[in-house]
């Protein structure tokens, strides 16, 4: 575990040298170097990135591997609950999670617009190193390449994650089976609100707050509790109609679930109707739904309960065979329709 | 919510949903005339909770469906300019032009930004002196004050470098036709709730009398929607043909009317063409002489530009309510929100579109 606080620490290149990220910075010289050792490395820094070698060695002890990577393109780069670099760190984190497994390393390759503010890279910097410090997990390699004004924006950064398999469940959509309860692990499409107000310039009566967050300590706590979780999935772009859509068509079931039973802060159902907007297709960072034997559920709530607002995580439906890789919604007004995917993006309406 | 929650309720949407069935003895066919409306009837199920032998028709007020293929046309090559910032609102950037579309043009390179509001654009103007902005101003009567302000104000402040592509239309004009049609079935109206708020509903009382067809002014949520129709079936059931307003919180009978002198100051009623329609007389709105350097197909030259529609769409007879959209043999099969044959398919507010959304399941299969 990280163990370095940085998040007092101002940005160690004073900016009266470098105000601004140069084209030298990623081309193999001093620069290169001393952007490497006074952000990167003093952000990040663990015993194995340390090592200093071409690749981090590293032992992750027993059980199966799992491997993930993400690459992360937000505009803007910094929105209320977030930034581009925990974000980075909490998508490839959970994604890990999602398949039960413990998360344990992660790389991070930047790809940075020249002239970006030597300050923005720090903060995003500093960010990454306390999601990861939040998450436990330790960031053991990475990459940096400038590429010349106007062809990035200001910073993507690519990570890669990998963790640890230490139990025998099966957690895949080929698991789901009929009866089983799904429970939404909290309030739905914050992060996608959150993030277009910034980047729209859009003003709501109170800032919406992006639910980015890692998930890996609640899913290792269900599996520590002996719950026989049979798939997870986080849901991010595409929200949870995307999400659920997906696995009834993988594992070939059908999923029920009712509208009235999801979630959403009165603010952001606000700013989607103003927008013409669904709820349940805006991206969200920090939220999962979870299959689970219906014997399980009441357990499962309670768990997860101890990590977020207690009426929000709630059984959003169930597993059945009637309509084999459909869902379906009650409305609010007692009647059913289907719930299928978006060909798109989501486009405000005209009026 | 506020304005929200109450008209969804799902016991007040039973109430009326039954009272509706008490009334009706006959089959009467209504039109919404919105594609607001459409797209919560279909979303929320509402045909569903009808006696059988009430039939709704969809009406051709979606305003991205109407707006004719020449207009997109004329969008994508002004938006292809170098010396040109494009902005529209978010649903009309997909919409396919003849060629291509004008998300299409972006990822080649044109600068198209989507705004939330037109005014918003003359502040672009503002800022890119340098540069030509120009606003695509679509839509109803509803979008009518926000678009002619824009151009008051732009030409107020001097911003020069600004200028509308203009394809309004308004709804009395196409409902008369679609009355006045031989194929008509519609005998009752939901007027769209939010072109009332701006206009009013005195132009719809010489139409309600002229074709015996009551017209009831109507908001957007469920019960809304229900009470609407209700209050269109009991007219029907008694023989009545007058112009009612369910949507009494928002619309008064004379409308806004500093909006409605917005829209007087800026634009002139002119002849307008009607995607899958054709031209209808007096139906749309044009830039006012006055205005008229404001006008994006004066600025680039355009207004020659005339583009006949594909024969396979069938959204004229959809957008007019002959047709319901899953009466249309490529539906679903040759035309989906992924490769449109016609506008309906594109705007989440198309009738097409709410279909595949919501209904493709039972549809195709």
């Amino acid at each position: 575990m990280n163990d370095f606080d940085v998040t007092n620490l101002t940005c160690p290149i004073p900016i009266s040298d470098y105000p601004n990220v140069l084209l030298a910075h990623g081309s193999g010289g001093i620069l290169m170097n001393q952007l490497i050792e006074k952000i990167f490395l003093a952000a990040f820094k663990n015993p194995i990135l340390e090592q200093k070698h071409d690749a981090s060695v590293l032992e992750p002890g027993k059980g199966k591997l799992a491997m993930t990577t993400d690459s992360y393109v937000i505009h803007p780069l910094f929105f209320p609950g977030g930034d581009i670099g925990s974000l980075a760190v909490h998508g490839t984190v959970n994604d890990l999670a999602m398949c039960g497994a413990k998360p344990l390393y992660l790389s991070a390759g930047f790809i940075l617009e020249e002239g970006l503010p030597m300050d923005t890279l720090w903060k995003v910097v500093v960010s990454m190193a306390q999601a990861a410090k939040n998450a436990g997990v330790q960031i053991v390699t990475g990459d940096t390449k400038v590429v010349n004004k106007g062809k990035g924006d200001g910073i993507f950064i690519n990570t890669a994650g990998i963790g640890v398999i230490e139990h025998d469940l099966s957690i895949a959509p080929a698991s789901i089976r009929e009866g089983d309860a799904i429970i939404l692990s909290g309030d739905i499409a914050r992060h996608g609100m959150a993030v277009m107000a910034v980047r729209e310039g859009l003003e709501f009566e109170s800032m919406i707050t992006s639910d980015s967050a890692p998930v890996n300590a609640i899913v290792e706590k269900l599996i520590a509790s002996d719950i026989d979780i049979h798939c997870m999935r986080d849901l991010t772009r595409g929200g949870v109609a995307s999400a659920l859509v997906e696995l009834a068509k993988s594992a070939n079931v059908h999923i029920n679930i009712e509208e009235e039973k999801i979630p959403v802060h009165e603010d952001v159902r606000g700013a989607c109707e103003i927008l013409g907007l669904d709820p349940m297709y805006v991206a969200n960072e920090g939220r999962f739904v979870c299959f689970v034997p219906e014997g399980q559920a009441d357990k499962v709530i309670q768990i997860m309960r101890e990590y977020s607002d207690a009426e929000e995580v709630v059984c959003i439906g169930k597993v059945s065979l009637d309509k084999k890789g459909q869902v379906t919604l009650k409305t609010s007004i007692g009647t059913t329709r289907y719930v299928d995917m978006l060909s798109g993006e989501q486009l405000p309406r005209i009026c | 919510m506020k304005y929200v929650d109450e008209y969804r309720r799902a016991e007040d949407v039973k109430k009326v949903s039954q009272a509706i069935a008490k009334i009706t003895t006959k089959p009467w066919t209504i039109m919404e005339i919105c594609g607001g409306q459409t797209h919560a009837i279909v979303k929320f199920g509402l045909d569903e909770l009808l006696p059988d032998n009430i039939t709704l028709v969809h009406g051709p007020g979606c305003p991205v469906c109407v707006t004719p293929l020449e207009a997109i046309d004329r969008a994508v090559m002004i938006a292809s300019r170098e010396d040109v910032i494009f902005c529209s609102f978010g649903d009309m950037v997909r919409v396919p032009g003849s060629e291509k579309d004008l998300l299409t043009v972006k990822s080649q390179g044109g600068d198209l930004r989507i705004v939330y509001s037109p005014l918003d654009a003359v502040e672009i103007a503002r800022q890119n002196p340098n540069k030509k902005v120009v606003f695509f101003a679509i839509g109803f009567e509803t979008t009518a004050p926000a678009n002619a302000m824009a151009v008051y104000q732009a030409k107020l402040k001097g911003i020069n470098n600004f200028s509308v592509l203009v394809s309004h239309v308004l709804v009395p004009p196409a409902m008369e036709i679609i009355l006045s049609s031989p194929a008509n079935k519609v005998q009752g109206f939901l007027a769209a709730g939010h072109v009332c708020t701006v206009m009013g509903y005195t132009q719809y009382e010489a139409i309600a009398e002229k074709f015996k067809a009551p017209i009831v002014v109507t908001g957007f949520e469920p019960l809304d929607i229900l009470e609407g129709i209700y209050m269109c079936v009991q007219q029907l059931e008694a023989g009545k043909h007058e112009v009612v307003n369910e949507y009494s919180r928002v619309v008064k009978r004379e409308g806004n009317l500093p909006a409605q002198d917005v829209i007087k100051k800026v634009f002139k009623i002119v002849n307008q063409k009607w995607r899958g329609i054709g031209e209808i007389p007096d139906s749309g709105l044009a830039l006012a002489d006055e205005y008229s350097s404001f006008d994006a197909d004066k600025v680039f030259n355009l207004e020659h530009i005339n583009v006949e529609e594909p024969a396979e769409c069938i959204s004229g007879l959809v957008l007019q309510g002959v047709k319901k959209p899953d009466e249309c043999s490529e539906f679903g099969k040759k035309c989906s929100p992924e490769h449109p044959l016609g506008a309906p398919m594109v705007s989440t507010e198309g009738a097409c579109a709410a279909y595949y959304r919501y209904r493709s399941h039972e549809i195709v299969g």
